[in-house]
């Protein structure tokens, strides 16, 4: 697994119940901090129309599609509901020496 | 037992459906559609289902239709309501019975009169049909004329231009998208349209409109013309309310229905784009939205209403527009506005925020290149819903969050 672990950004890079998008060797994803200070990561692109989730909005453990309001559970990847209907696949996450990491398999 | 029944399977009609047995609806549930396709998103139509599209974006397959048991009658187009009996009758000869009735028969391009020609050269879009037969037009070289600058004429002309197409766009006014867009931001639409080379002639009236098979011609009051491969009208939609009508429901600017959707008939509800319906946040102001997330949002609300929730609509207007790689948002409504400023974003994007004389914010509207504009839409969105009067110096201030604000 330690291999498949990629830099995202130091930690503080991003805000609390905020998201930003990493691209990484022709992939997207997104990488959110929760209101009570957790990393998470999912793909980047919405399931429903492929637009960048983190142009979205993150409210308390949601992200929002930026374009027609998917809702994803961003920490399960479990949609929430019309318009989307396919859960986005979750990375796992971990925050060492100030910086966050991704594993990507 | 009857069950419920849809009338109009479109985005909104089938939005319903599913949140019916979302929301814990047992009986049955027959969605009755005119169109020979399952109910598809019409959004993309005027976009890239226009230049590429094959099959339409379907809401769903029929697989998740059938998990669901919800019966879906496709090209069955309804006759009649009869309300004494409580069914519907088809078309085709079939009845059927409803304890409950939804209408979302949804809305219809409106045409310029006496333009019905047998060559097929003036045509509207509004259903996959007509972006079929359009898509089949939009040949390189060869020229679109388009009347009405509204969001589907302008649209079509950015489609079309990205496939080599010459466009005219012809405005009876004196600027495209004045009923829905605060003039500096039709400003920024207009130019980028001139730029990427859209012959846009605004204050123009039509003196008459001949086509054959040879193509269309165009005479303006002004003595110019115009002629064309192909003229789409884009002039805005009519809502599809004469089932409702000759059923003897009440009619105002659409199917007249109250905050929870119902009409003036206990057992039968309408939504989306045929409704028109007291406008929470703005005075209960009767108004008939034609909008994709309004679709949505009464699709869901009436599910639980005909399963007698009760709920009001509160959702605040919400609508998009995508124009080459522009993104337009607008949330709320800002007629009435008093005072207008305007937040600057990265790379040209800005967000004007209209507020009322006592400091509510009515309205946001946002271009930019992507979805830049997207996440202080949502949040001015929310920030409309919540009554907010938020400081005007710090809706101008890129620094300020306005998440920040919701919570003030």
């Amino acid at each position: 697994m330690s291999g498949n672990w990629v830099e995202v950004c130091a930690a503080d890079e991003i805000d609390e119940e905020d998201v930003i998008r990493f691209d990484h060797e022709g992939r997207t994803f997104a990488v959110y901090r929760s209101p009570d200070d957790e990393y998470f990561a999912t793909d980047g692109l919405c399931t429903h129309e492929h637009i960048h989730l983190a142009d979205g909005l993150v409210m308390d453990d949601i992200i929002e599609c930026p374009k027609h309001n998917g809702r994803f559970n961003y920490k399960t990847g479990q949609a929430k509901g019309a318009p989307v209907c396919v859960n986005l696949k979750t990375y796992p996450v971990k925050v060492e020496a100030g910086s966050v990491f991704i594993a990507i398999a | 037992m009857g069950g419920i029944v849809i009338v109009g399977a479109g985005e909104c009609g089938a939005r319903a459906a599913f949140a019916l047995r979302e929301k814990g609806c047992n009986g049955s549930i027959t969605l009755i559609g005119a169109e020979p396709h399952l109910p598809y998103e019409r959004p993309p139509l005027s976009k890239d289902g226009v230049k590429e599209q094959v099959q339409p974006k379907y809401v769903a397959d029929a697989e998740r239709y059938a998990t669901a048991g919800i019966d879906v009658l496709t090209d069955s187009p309804v006759k009649a309501i009869d309300r004494v009996a409580k069914r519907v009758e088809l078309v085709d000869g079939g009845s059927i019975p409803y304890d409950r009735l939804l209408l979302t028969t949804g809305a219809r391009a409106r045409t310029i009169p006496g333009t019905d020609d047998a060559s097929r050269r003036v045509r509207t879009l509004r259903t996959h049909a007509d972006a079929e037969e359009i898509r089949r037009e939009l040949l390189p070289g060869r020229k679109l004329a388009i009347i009405g600058g509204g969001f589907i004429g302008l649209e079509l002309a950015a489609t079309a231009r990205r496939l080599g197409v010459e466009v005219v766009l012809i405005e009876g006014l004196p600027r495209i998208l004045s009923r829905a867009v605060p003039a500096e931001i039709a400003t920024v639409i207009a130019e980028r349209h001139r730029a990427e080379g859209v012959d846009i002639r605004c204050d123009m009236k039509i003196d008459r409109i001949d086509a054959d098979d040879a193509g269309v011609h165009i005479l303006l009051a002004n003595g110019q013309s115009v002629d064309a491969d192909l003229l789409v009208v884009g002039i805005g939609a009519s809502p599809n309310t004469e089932l409702a009508e000759a059923a003897g429901l009440m009619i105002d600017n659409g199917i007249a229905v109250d905050a929870t959707l119902k009409t003036s008939d206990p057992d039968i509800f309408a939504a989306g784009d045929c409704c028109s319906y007291p406008l929470c946040h703005y005075g209960d102001r009767r108004v008939r939205l034609e909008a994709w997330r309004n679709a949505q949002d009464q699709g869901t609300l009436v599910a639980g209403n005909l399963l007698g929730a009760d709920e009001p609509i509160t959702s605040v207007p919400w609508f998009w527009s995508d124009q080459y790689d522009l993104t337009l948002q607008i949330a709320g409504l800002a007629d009435g506005a008093a005072t207008t400023v305007r937040r600057d974003l990265a790379g040209g994007a800005f967000i004007l925020f209209h507020l009322d004389d006592a400091g509510r914010l009515l309205a946001a509207s946002g271009i930019g290149s992507g979805n830049v504009v997207a996440r202080d839409i949502r949040l001015a969105e929310m920030l409309i819903a919540a009554g907010k009067r938020p400081d005007p110096r710090a809706l101008v201030s890129p620094e300020t969050k306005l998440k920040a604000l919701l919570a003030a």
